[in-house]
């Protein structure tokens, strides 16, 4: 059949064409950054003139980005793995009460991170607080949230209602009963918490107003704190070609780090799902 | 329509009938204006096999899960009348439910196993029931995996998953996992549709040499297997028991129309 044929190659060729748009995009960032990239800029905060095309690294950015995204995952995870089980389990027999909850969720999740920023913010100047780590980490977090608990809610509702009533057969509590639910959605629980830590690692415009941006590292969560899409602006903004060389190389860190997460995420979930059932 | 027709053969002619452990009656289900059960009243007799033998659709599924209450699961599932288990209300059980679905294992139509390994499936019932001596534990496991026909097949391999199991290995691990809370029923919801001929035998010899200390309740639309294994005969159609009795008052002299449908047309 033509059309068959036609339609499988126009496919094939949107496939492609998206991976092969993967590939440039790294490409480019190698190309520019990597002749940039050195070992003083992953283990040195900036020094004086860092700007203009003197010494320094982007370690403050990098550690930055670490400790905002892992405090947001982390709060956030807080937040969600009940929330999740609540929805999925507890409200089973509430089907439109599961079903109004899921909508608001899945509308937090299309507000732009830009919005969440000025919320933050707004909260912030009400409270007389400046731009800190602990501010970022709440505003990714709340950012993240709606993700994460639609992911593990996904990874939840797919459980079969075989395990669950094997389950309660043998006695189980709901507290037992959630037990076993954990461990089997166990892989996409650490999915979630991977895909939150790597949003919260690449998001810039939620922490433009309230994170700040410091050339040092952060000694507690009041201090504001640099990251690295905003050492990347920064960097890409400016009109001297080193530095902009460095922004490249900023970005080759950053895609780096997530790569690593998105393979790292994928090593778990195959090693902790060897005990799930399909 | 809702009322049911009148049950033929109520009672065996058994010079002595066994106890009962399950008595339901006027029992009535319904799930969103649809009547699934409609009155029925059985006495199930203890130490016996008893198979809710009817066709896809007839409501002994449901049935079967009105005993342990996994009703209750289901919004819109109306369930009214009376089950007693050793003469204790099941349907208004409130805080000791937990203890009265032990009292009852359950083996679905496909296995779930829990998501550890083979040995934690079996010592997850017994933790629940505060059993945490260690060697006691190890004990009971082995016990319950020989009960179940399977040690052999999993003794050299107890900390590996338990989905590594073939369908029918995990079918016998459910079971011993439902025999490990010391059940006095075990509810079986066509316990071999999922299994090869091989596996559903193994179960159901399995049925065979537990009879002497369980109840087993088997829901079954197959109906050598009813014939085979079942004391007690409970056949159903359309959300309501048409007759009852033993295989041969119901294979050899079937006294409902609908019944004799149901056995010609099957064979």
């Amino acid at each position: 059949m033509i059309e068959e044929k036609f339609f499988k190659y126009l496919m094939a060729v949107f496939t492609y064409s998206l991976i092969g748009l993967l590939f440039l995009i790294l490409y480019e960032i190698f190309k520019k950054g990597f002749p940039a990239l050195s070992w003083d800029m992953i283990s040195q905060v900036p020094k004086g003139g860092f700007y203009f095309g003197k010494e320094g690294g982007i370690l403050n950015a990098i550690v930055g980005s670490l400790y905002l995204a892992l405090g947001a995952s982390l709060l956030s995870i807080l937040i969600s793995l009940p929330v999740a089980i609540f929805i999925s389990i507890s409200l089973v027999k509430y089907e439109k009460w599961q079903h109004i909850i899921r909508l608001i969720l899945d509308l937090l999740w299309g507000v732009p991170p830009i919005v969440y920023g000025a919320f933050m913010f707004s909260i912030m100047l009400s409270f007389g607080m400046k731009a800190s780590l602990l501010a970022g980490i709440i505003t990714i977090a709340l950012l993240i949230t709606p993700v994460m608990i639609r992911a593990m809610d996904e990874v939840l509702r797919n459980i079969p209602l075989g395990l669950l009533e094997s389950s309660l057969s043998l006695g189980a509590t709901r507290f037992e009963t959630a037990v076993i639910f954990f461990r089997q959605a166990l892989p996409g629980i650490a999915t979630a918490f991977l895909l939150g830590f790597a949003k919260g690692v690449g998001d810039t415009a939620a922490v433009l107003f309230t994170v700040g941006y410091t050339d040092y590292i952060p000694r507690s969560v009041m201090e504001p704190a640099a990251t690295l899409p905003l050492s990347i602006f920064f960097q890409l903004s400016s009109p001297i070609e080193e530095v902009k060389a460095r922004a490249y190389a900023a970005a080759v860190v950053l895609t780096g780090i997530i790569l690593i997460i998105s393979v790292f995420s994928r090593y778990l979930s195959s090693r902790v799902s060897k005990n799930t059932i399909s | 329509m809702n009322v049911a027709p009148e049950v033929l053969h109520t009672d065996t002619k058994n010079v002595a009938a066994p106890a009962t452990i399950l008595d339901i009656s006027s029992l009535w289900v319904s799930h969103h204006e649809q009547q699934i059960l409609k009155n029925i009243n059985l006495k199930i007799p203890k130490g016996r096999i008893t198979a809710f033998l009817g066709p896809s659709g007839c409501g002994k599924t449901t049935l079967l899960k009105s005993i342990n209450r996994l009703t209750d699961l289901h919004s819109g599932m109306k369930v009214t009348g009376s089950i007693k288990l050793n003469g204790n209300e099941i349907l208004t059980a409130g805080n000791n439910l937990s203890d009265l679905r032990q009292k009852m294992g359950l083996l679905s139509q496909r296995p779930y196993p829990l998501p550890m390994n083979i040995f934690d499936n079996i010592a997850f019932g017994l933790k629940i029931q505060g059993i945490k001596n260690k060697t006691e534990i190890a004990h009971r496991v082995e016990k319950h995996l020989k009960q179940a026909a399977i040690w052999d097949e999993v003794k050299d391999r107890l900390k590996s998953p338990a989905t590594k199991l073939s369908i029918g290995q995990q079918q016998r691990l459910c079971l011993a996992r439902g025999l490990a809370v010391n059940p006095e029923v075990i509810l079986a919801d066509e316990p071999t549709s999922a299994l090869d001929p091989i596996s559903s035998r193994k179960i159901e010899e399995q049925f065979q040499e537990l009879k002497n200390d369980y109840t087993i309740i088997l829901v079954t639309h197959i109906l050598r297997q009813a014939k085979w294994l079942a004391d007690n005969i409970v056949f159903m159609y359309m959300g309501a028991v048409i007759e009852q009795g033993n295989p041969d008052q119901i294979f050899n002299h079937p006294q409902s129309d609908i019944l004799k449908n149901y056995l010609s047309d099957s064979h």
